[in-house]
């Protein structure tokens, strides 16, 4: 295979990559020459990987992710990798170990997270396209607040392997780009089954974006547009939805009741993951080498205390203790039966609508440091959850601005039926152009 | 249990005397240590014998490696590689669950045990927790008092961490190496209820087992470390736990680990029972603890109690999906078992039972016998690979496949065919296993016999032995003809010692009687 050099000096003013290629390879194939920048969490063979996090500082992964094997043999150049939450647990981009990135648009804003340094290296000019990876949002979110387009496709439909785990059950690796087109070039390239990941399917995305929806049923959960939602930015929103309702769709409102639970399901089940997932992160292996004159115990705390992070800590402790015995039916058993109970809602409502659509965020991009108590950071999370947490297939388009800042339509579709997403997405963004 | 016991009619009373005990007991005076009842559990952990690891493509053949040479991102737990589970080691599961007799649960689930140490490279063990993969079932083994089933509880499946090796010895190491080969070979964990009554017992299901899982070819018994074993025992007044089943709160039971030999499961229990007596007679409770068996010294030592009282935090592990092999198990058919073999070999080659159960008690002595009796003699050969060979072989410490079955086939033939005596024939045997031992091959067992002239000649030469004999050894001779039957031992013992132990006993025997007696007349 003839591999070609390209050099790569992005002007990153927005700390949107933690490491850059400046003279990335690339080959032959549909992705032939395009700069991809990948998530800081998605392994690189001989390119640092630290998922944002000081205990993964100087942590050269031997392998490639699946997804990055893909892109390479599509003749991918990449770029380098980008900035996130530590461990992808944030809404902003804030919770790097190694500096916040800032919004393109406007620098006193946060990009939106975790995935922030692949939205804002799109936002920014400096990259076509970007991987991001969507626990509770992590794609979608940034791409909303940014003004691009991230897809969360279905769980399943891309390999997670490489992809290092916050919560494993949730999430998906997406692609991110300016356009619905891109996003849709990117992910053909990605999703397909592999072994090594159990959890994925056979099932290839070969796919042209198709701008016709005639006929589609598109149901607009009232919850999406409940208490917290910015009222301009609901409106913005309807006026996406009555766009594609003049290009022939069907507009339905419905009920989502399982939306209620859905946070507090959310935030115990990647909690508990996470506590188990982070949990070999013990300083022998990776990051700063722990004091080897304290016994084991008292250096792995030591070095762990040190190099996460407050936000990683505090979800260590939530997930250590909704696992602990004695509690685990309380919480994690209790998360379950919720998740399930909005798995169920979905279920009942595509029986009768085709998509759901609604805002992707509750409001515009953040400020820096506005979200700084936690509560109110993982409330931003509830419209982007629901998604994780049944599986289905999601994206945000940018559907206009609010105060100059983009927001982000959100639709949702069927399991497996990425495609379908993809296609109301793509006849709003023509709709519109 | 004393051997009144033995039969039903006393075994009744026995128990309605001490039902009655039961009675007045449980007012409050402890039962005297005497009549205690050794109550034994065990957790058997053994490695299945497949090409690759439990959840990569890694070689599980690494024991003459050097250390992390057999090991990728998803047995080392690097960040974001993922499990993928190996179906032949699911097969190899499920074909002890149904040798077992164990029910395969339509779904069973993958659960992370999460704990901290440094063998553990993800901080979590790969297991089976609340939905293992087959439970119920039993296995038939030889108990003190004839035929008694071990009911297994569970048999579920799991990876094995790596392994330390401390530098400057466990107890005061300068610092530990840490060895990944081991990380990620599959185990299973076979869980038995607590039905075995002796340490003796607990070795027989062990051998038992052992027997099975080779039957079955998913387990090599000879690789260092394919089995450890976690026994739970406890001491009870006779009687009680049967009656009382799992609502009896008796004594604390006491788990020893570490065990990693099958001698090694009776000495631990042996030892842990001298212990446990001891205890209760000074009238100290037994506390509820996990103990060590240091293989060395025979013993069995205290941990810290806080370092084993860890909360696993279990919960399904997100990155594998239930297993569903339910009617897989179905399609399963399974080799002859050891019982079947037994029974075989008795009907087959006329075997005696005890014979039978020696060679089918392993796989190799059985494929061997099976060989040699296809050749030779059947009931001759059992008794000369289940009595002799085995003995010779365990005070060499060989093993069966040191030796080959056409050694075995034509001594057994120079026997039967009364060419070698019988003495002679062990005189050969020893010549080859001594040979095999030293490296330096003493040849089959016709080349060896020719060389130590060990053959029997015909009967010629006796009567020329015997004359010398008479001749030589008058005292003998005046002490036999007095009445001294030691005297005529002296002089068999004589002309064995001329004809190079090549006579028959018995034609010896009446041949020189029947001299003595006729230089009498």
């Amino acid at each position: 295979m003839v591999r070609s050099r390209l050099s790569f000096s992005p002007d990153d003013r927005v700390n949107a990559f933690l490491t850059t290629c400046p003279e990335p390879e690339y080959g032959t194939g549909s992705l032939e020459g395009l700069t991809i920048a990948i998530k800081d969490n998605i392994s690189t063979k001989g390119i640092r990987t630290t998922a944002g996090s000081r205990i993964l500082e100087g942590y050269i992964p031997p392998y490639d992710a699946h997804v990055v094997t893909l892109l390479i043999a599509e003749g991918a150049a990449i770029a380098g990798k980008t900035n996130m939450d530590e461990f992808g647990m944030g809404t902003t981009t804030e919770n790097s170990g190694y500096g916040p990135t800032f919004n393109p648009l406007d620098k006193g804003r946060v990009p939106g997270g975790s995935s922030g340094g692949s939205a804002a290296a799109i936002a920014g000019g400096m990259v076509r396209m970007a991987l991001g990876s969507d626990t509770g949002g992590s794609i979608r979110c940034p791409a909303a607040f940014c003004g691009i387009v991230g897809l969360k496709p279905t769980y399943g439909r891309v390999s997670r392997y490489g992809l290092i785990a916050y919560a494993n059950s949730l999430e998906q690796i997406g692609p991110m780009a300016r356009t619905v087109n891109e996003t849709s070039r990117l992910m053909q390239v990605i999703a397909g089954h592999d072994p090594k990941d159990s959890t994925s399917v056979d099932l290839p995305y070969c796919h042209t974006p198709d701008k016709n929806i005639q006929g589609r049923r598109i149901g607009v959960p009232e919850e999406f547009f409940g208490a917290g939602v910015d009222p301009a930015v609901a409106a913005k929103v309807w006026e996406a939805i009555e766009e594609l309702e003049k290009k022939g769709a069907e507009i339905v409102t419905c009920r989502m009741p399982g939306m209620a639970f859905a946070l507090a399901a959310y935030y115990v089940t990647c909690t508990s993951e996470a506590s188990s997932n982070l949990a070999r992160f013990d300083g022998v292996r990776y990051g700063p080498a722990v004091d080897t004159k304290k016994s084991w115990h008292d250096a792995f705390q030591e070095r762990r205390g040190k190099s996460f992070g407050k936000e990683v800590r505090r979800r260590i402790m939530l997930g250590t203790f909704a696992l602990s015995s004695g509690y685990y039916g309380k919480y994690y058993a209790k998360a379950q039966a919720a998740r399930q109970q909005v798995k169920n809602d979905f279920t009942r409502l595509y029986k009768d609508v085709d998509v759901l659509a609604g805002p992707t965020m509750p409001t515009i991009a953040f400020r820096l440091g506005e979200k700084a108590d936690p509560l109110s950071m993982y409330l931003s999370d509830i419209l982007t959850v629901p998604a994780n947490l049944a599986g289905v297939p999601a994206i945000s388009v940018p559907c206009g601005t609010v105060g100059g800042m983009p927001v982000g339509l959100q639709i949702m579709g069927r399991p497996f039926e990425d495609e379908v997403v993809i296609d109301t997405a793509y006849a709003y963004e023509q709709a519109v152009v | 249990m004393s051997m009144e016991n033995m039969s039903g009619g006393t075994m009744a009373e026995s128990r309605s005397e001490q039902s009655q005990g039961h009675i007045s007991r449980s007012a409050g005076s402890p039962p005297p240590p005497e009549a205690d009842e050794t109550i034994i559990g065990l957790e058997v952990h053994c490695q299945l014998d497949t090409v690759t690891k439990l959840f990569c493509a890694c070689s599980t053949d690494y024991r003459s490696d050097g250390p992390n040479t057999h090991t990728c991102p998803v047995c080392l737990g690097l960040p974001g590689a993922l499990p993928a589970i190996n179906k032949k080691a699911v097969e190899f599961a499920l074909r002890v669950a149904k040798a077992l007799n164990c029910e395969v649960l339509f779904e069973s689930v993958f659960s992370r045990k999460n704990y901290f140490y440094p063998d553990l490279d993800k901080a979590f063990q790969i297991s089976q927790y609340d939905k293992p993969l087959a439970v119920g079932g039993y296995l038939v083994i030889e108990g003190e008092e004839g035929e008694k089933r071990v009911r297994i509880t569970r048999v579920h499946m799991e990876e094995d961490p790596g392994r330390l090796v401390h530098k400057g010895g466990a107890d005061r190491a300068r610092y530990s190496l840490v060895d990944y080969n081991r990380a990620g070979i599959p185990l299973i964990e076979i869980v038995t209820e607590p039905d075995m009554r002796s340490p003796k017992e607990a070795r027989r299901f062990l051998n038992k087992l052992r027997a099975t899982l080779e039957y079955l070819s998913v387990f090599d018994s000879e690789k260092e470390g394919s089995l450890r074993v976690d026994a739970n025992i406890s001491l009870q007044p006779e009687g009680w736990f049967d009656r009382e089943k799992k609502s009896y709160k008796g004594r604390n039971r006491v788990e020893v680990k570490n065990i990693s030999s099958y001698k090694g499961v009776e000495k631990a229990l042996t030892f842990e029972i001298t212990r446990q007596r001891n205890v209760i007679r000074k009238g100290q409770p037994i506390e509820q603890a996990t103990r060590h068996f240091v293989e060395t010294q025979g013993i069995t030592t205290a941990s810290r109690s806080k370092e084993e009282e860890q909360d696993y935090r279990y919960f399904p592990e997100p990155d594998l999906c239930p297993l569903r092999v339910s009617s897989w198990v179905e399609r399963i058919d399974l080799p002859e078992l050891p019982d079947a073999r037994r029974a075989r070999f008795i009907g087959q080659y006329g075997c005696s039972p005890n014979h039978a159960r020696t060679l089918t008690g392993d796989l190799k002595l059985a494929d061997f016998y099976e060989k040699v009796a296809a050749q030779a003699d059947p009931v001759l050969s059992a008794t000369w690979v289940a009595d002799t060979l085995i003995g010779e072989l365990n005070y060499r410490d060989m093993g069966i496949g040191s030796v080959t079955p056409s050694h075995m086939i034509e001594l057994v033939t120079l026997v039967k065919s009364k060419v070698l005596t019988d003495r002679n024939a062990i005189e050969v045997l020893r010549t080859i296993l001594d040979g095999i031992l030293q490296k330096q091959p003493a040849g089959t067992p016709s080349q060896v016999v020719a060389r130590l002239d060990l053959g029997a000649t015909d009967s010629g030469i006796i009567p020329a032995a015997i004359a010398d004999v008479i001749r030589e050894q008058p005292q003998a001779v005046a002490d036999y003809d007095s009445g001294k039957k030691e005297a005529f031992m002296f002089l068999i013992g004589q002309v064995m010692k001329k004809t190079k132990g090549k006579a028959d006993p018995a034609e010896l025997n009446t041949m020189l009687r029947k001299a003595l007696h006729g230089r009498v007349q």
